[in-house]
């Protein structure tokens, strides 16, 4: 027997999603269970080689092409349909209750505080160049933000970072799992050689279209 | 009339109104003429104002800045004044290019949020019911008397006896040793059945010392004995006083000598 094809059968009729320490204590407690050889096997496994068998599973089924999938959301594994059966799903299950959707100024404010967290509110507003404070008490209201600190800078301004909560609703694993994390949070932008004039002359190649 | 004034909203900012004139000219933002974008924001602004819709002070000072860098552009390069303590780095123009790029790039990562929030609403999670299962009776722990053990080990002697003994062993086994071994057994298993404790014994003798052993243990309470009906296999468990230290396991120096006398 496969770990990959244990933890497929356990998070089959898991409850809720679950992480990989969980899932190692589940692999612990069945060999505590029982007497037979093949649990005890695995009774050790740690969380590391879960994981590892949790993405060879999904990478498994996502080849597979199957409706579902086994996605991590949050650090906690589940699988779920594919988005493209959202229609028959939502007729089954009725009207789901989800919140409104973000307005654009939320959504860019979210950009930003999820990029470059954590960062006090001023930071925010150097970059968007307008004020956020109704965004950001809409945002704080949806827990999709909390204050994570205080600066060390004069006045010791409150430093905001995303929560768990973020993860859910945009269904992401980890922070660094958002698309050009890397790029985003570091900002290559260099200077050009020439600054742009009235007249500027034509900055070839690794510039970034509007 | 009342003074009604619309929420400019199409454009959050200054900086959503200098993006959407820098893609209307088409060309990079690095490459853009940024003389002729002063002229197009301030025009917007103005008409802005003309509409009466409520626009935030945050345009004024952009519309300001995007003056100071059209003025200085009108001066021969020599002339451009340099505020105090500016270094080439503080450049206005540059600046204000700098902070549009990165604007860009949220407003860019912000869209693909906007995807997944959209695509989440469709994706749907597993949600096995919670699997119901009627709680197990609990097994009917009957006690066993001792003539349900004398019982039980007379089947296994008939068994041992009736098997042909070709060899002749020497009488080496103590209750003492049986002891310990079946108090190693069950430390390894927690219920073993009373026809496991005879598995492979070879002899009447060895049958009876195990038998003995046996009834220590059960007199000593360190096992516990039980059967689920009456005349049932008999069940071996823990008893109350199966962590008793290990040295007391030796206590009972009873020996093969006694076991046939018993046993007769």
């Amino acid at each position: 027997m496969e770990l990959k094809h244990i933890l497929e059968a356990v998070l089959f009729s898991a409850q809720k999603p679950m992480s990989a320490s969980e899932l190692q204590d589940i692999l612990k407690a069945a060999a505590a269970q029982t007497e037979s050889h093949e649990p005890k096997a695995f009774a050790e496994v740690k969380a590391k080689p879960i994981t590892e068998a949790l993405e060879i599973l999904a990478a498994e089924h996502e080849q597979a092409a199957r409706s579902y999938r086994l996605v991590c959301v949050a650090g906690a594994w589940q699988f779920v349909t594919q988005p493209e059966f959202g229609p028959w799903l939502k007729a089954m299950v009725g009207h789901r209750l989800r919140p409104t959707r973000l307005s654009k100024p939320a959504l860019e404010t979210l950009a930003i505080i999820a990029y470059r967290q954590p960062l006090t509110r001023s930071e925010i507003e150097e970059i968007r160049g307008v004020a956020v404070d109704g965004v950001m008490q809409t945002l704080l209201e949806r827990e999709l933000i909390e204050q994570s600190g205080r600066a060390d800078v004069v006045g010791r301004p409150a430093l905001y970072g995303t929560t768990t909560r973020f993860l859910e609703y945009f269904g992401l694993r980890a922070i660094v799992d958002l698309p050009d994390a890397e790029e985003l949070r570091r900002l290559p932008v260099t200077k050009p050689a020439t600054p742009p004039t009235a007249e500027p002359a034509p900055i070839p190649n690794d510039s970034i279209a509007p | 009339m009342v003074d009604y004034k619309v929420k400019f909203e199409i454009f959050e900012g200054p900086l959503d109104l200098l993006l959407y004139l820098v893609k209307k000219e088409e060309v990079d933002i690095y490459e853009v003429n940024l003389t002729k974008i002063a002229g197009e924001f301030i025009a917007y602004v103005d008409l802005m104002r003309e509409l009466d819709l409520d626009l935030a002070g945050e345009f004024l000072v952009m519309a300001a800045t995007l003056v100071y860098i059209k003025s200085r552009e009108l001066l021969p390069t020599d002339l451009q004044s340099t505020v105090e303590g500016e270094e080439d780095e503080l450049d206005p123009r540059w600046e204000l290019i700098r902070r549009l790029v990165e604007y860009k790039k949220y407003k860019d990562a912000a869209s693909r949020l906007q995807l997944r929030e959209s695509e989440q609403e469709n994706i749907f999670p597993r949600q096995p019911g919670k699997p119901v299962f009627e709680a197990p009776a609990e097994p009917q722990r009957l006690d066993v008397s001792l003539f349900d053990l004398i019982e039980a080990v007379n089947a296994i002697l008939k068994r041992v006896q009736s098997k042909q003994v070709t060899e002749i062993y020497d009488d080496r086994w103590t209750v003492t040793e049986k002891i310990v071994s079946i108090l190693k057994s069950i430390a390894e298993k927690e219920t073993l059945r009373f026809g496991d404790l005879f598995e492979g014994a070879i002899s009447r003798n060895e049958v009876i010392a195990t038998f003995l052993a046996l009834l220590e243990l059960i007199r000593m309470r360190r096992i516990a004995t039980a059967q689920s009906e009456s005349f049932g296999e008999i069940e071996i468990t823990r008893g109350e006083e199966f962590a008793q230290a290990a040295s007391a396991d030796l206590t009972a120096p009873a020996t093969i000598a006694d076991a046939t006398t018993l046993a007769n």
